[in-house]
């Protein structure tokens, strides 16, 4: 296929056989093998031999919003079922730094695919990603940025920040939209102060340049005092990044069908000033909650806790466990 | 879903824009900022569909700032509104439209204040009020009848006040705080946050 390639001949093998129906108005296809089969019925089209011209029809690419992906692909896969984020994840910054959690079904329509899965995988020291959306490519796309990360790192020598990673991620991820690429992704991580003045400049000239107020914005909401931290350079960041397109910086992010659920729990019980173990078990939580109501959410629960000193995963916990924990609170209280 | 709206007095521009960044029913930012500084004197507010504002939106950001490195002067606000209309305008025939909505304000030191009004189509025009989104027909009819050409910033700002206490009325959204801006010879200053109530 590489003549193909090169005559950039963007024809699907749906069209083809239709044309063989023609067989009557156009000369004889013989078609001895596949390579040559594209070339050929091309001649034939140019002439088209005394056949009307509007039989003759020209393979304009369809321009409604987001046609096809690159023209080397000729085939599109038909999926088995609709797409969605079928998932719960959720990340929150506190005072004790970033947690990390996510539930660990896969599922493939109504069917469970796998209940062990990891969710939650680690960039580099200080950087844990979550993903939603489709298992395959979260997969593809978080060893692509670990790839492009560690390439920074090498080439650079120092480490990218937090908010430039999601920016990179982000701009890989543009030339798909459109495509039945989904990816939801959120960065958890920590960033380390390079503390001297020449990045204070920098962070005064970039917020000028940018007018990027996200950052400041959080830092001048007086809702919660949840912003003491969350400085533009350094400190734990916590950024959504999604095919579609969307980067969105904040304190609180849930992605995935179990979302609203875990949301609920999150906005009435999250503080700034709460312990570690509290925010732990406040995740944990918001997670058995969004699984007992989601369907395509369950098993088990990832947590992880990321300070200045990195990342730390805690045990798998079955969600069962929760579950009978929760019993017991109710029995108690009756 | 998403609010935007712009008046333009003597010797100002005023701009508001609400601060929810929403994904389907969930509102997953109640602080985003909506508006781009292009300039030390241009701002340009933009809404649409959830990749394109901000990365269509910062490659104009960026590309007025690289005309300034290069020459040495800024580009004024219709130059800049007629460059974004101008980009917008060659990617909507192409495979990758942008579906961006966009109000462009800013203040030229010889033209005075301007506002340009620019939608997906790229479509350009210059205007003495503008609102983009849903809060538009319920808004509009409210700057036709109140607007006057030559309003002081406080009438301006109470004018934006009506808008938005109609749209807390009417508007089927909950839109709990817009981002405030004015924009005059001195340049680009924040105004107070318009909040509904509770937070």
């Amino acid at each position: 296929m590489a003549l193909e390639d090169i005559c950039s001949f963007k024809d699907t093998p749906g069209k083809w056989f239709s044309a063989s129906s023609l067989e009557g108005t156009f000369s004889s296809f013989r078609t001895t093998d596949y390579n040559s089969f594209g070339l050929r019925r091309r001649e034939k089209c140019e002439t088209t031999r005394g056949a009307p011209l509007h039989f003759f029809i020209p393979n304009t690419a369809p321009f409604n919003h987001r046609p096809f992906p690159p023209a080397n692909q000729s085939v599109k896969v038909r999926r088995p079922f609709p797409l969605s984020h079928g998932t719960t994840t959720l990340g929150f910054i506190f005072q004790g730094g970033v947690i990390a959690a996510a539930d660990t079904r896969a599922s493939a329509g109504g069917l469970v695919a796998c209940p062990a899965v990891h969710k939650i995988t680690p960039i580099h020291s200080h950087l844990v990603v979550t993903s939603s959306g489709s298992g395959a490519d979260c997969m593809l796309w978080e060893r692509i940025l670990t790839r492009e990360i560690r390439l920074y790192q090498l080439r650079y020598r120092r480490r990218l920040s937090i908010l430039g990673t999601a920016k990179l991620l982000s701009f890989m991820l543009h030339p798909f939209k459109g495509t039945d690429v989904c990816v939801a992704l959120t960065l958890c991580g920590w960033d380390k102060e390079a503390g001297n003045a020449d990045c204070e400049n920098r962070s005064q000239a970039s917020s000028f340049l940018t007018g990027d107020s996200s950052s400041s914005a959080v830092s001048t909401q007086g809702v919660t005092a949840m912003t003491c931290s969350a400085s533009p350079i350094g400190g734990p960041k916590l950024i959504y990044v999604c095919s579609d397109g969307a980067r969105l910086q904040g304190d609180v992010i849930s992605v995935g069908s179990g979302s609203p659920y875990a949301y609920g729990i999150l906005d009435s019980g999250l503080k700034w000033s709460l312990s570690k173990e509290e925010s732990i078990s406040l995740a944990r939580q918001a997670v058995f909650r969004a699984t007992h109501r989601d369907a395509y959410s369950g098993n088990n629960v990832d947590l992880f806790h990321i300070t200045a000193q990195g990342w730390k995963q805690r045990q798998r916990e079955d969600l069962k466990e929760e579950y009978y924990r929760d019993l017991e609170r109710r029995d108690r209280k009756q | 879903m998403e609010y935007l709206v712009g008046i333009q007095g003597k010797d100002f521009v005023l701009v508001a824009a609400d601060n929810v960044a929403a994904s389907s029913i969930i509102q997953m930012k109640h602080d985003y900022d909506k508006m781009f500084k292009l300039s030390e004197k241009i701002l340009l507010l933009c809404v649409g569909e959830a990749g394109d504002t901000v990365q269509f939106a910062e490659y104009i950001q960026k590309n007025v700032q690289l005309y300034k490195m290069r020459n040495g002067y800024e580009l004024s606000p219709a130059a800049a509104a007629n460059f974004t209309r101008k980009n917008l305008a060659d990617y909507l025939r192409s495979r990758t439209p942008y579906h961006v909505n966009l109000l462009l304000a800013g203040y030229d030191d010889t033209d005075g204040p301007g506002l340009f009004y620019m939608d997906y189509l790229s479509s350009l025009a210059k205007a003495p009020f503008a609102a983009h989104g849903y809060g538009a027909f319920l808004t509009l009819s409210i700057l036709d009848r109140y607007y006057k050409p030559d309003l002081t910033r406080e009438e301006a700002v109470d004018l934006l006040k009506k808008c938005i206490e109609e749209l807390n009325k009417r508007f089927i959204m909950n839109l709990p705080s817009f981002t405030v801006r004015l924009i005059d010879k001195e340049g680009i200053h924040d105004l107070e946050k318009l909040t509904h109530g509770a937070k």
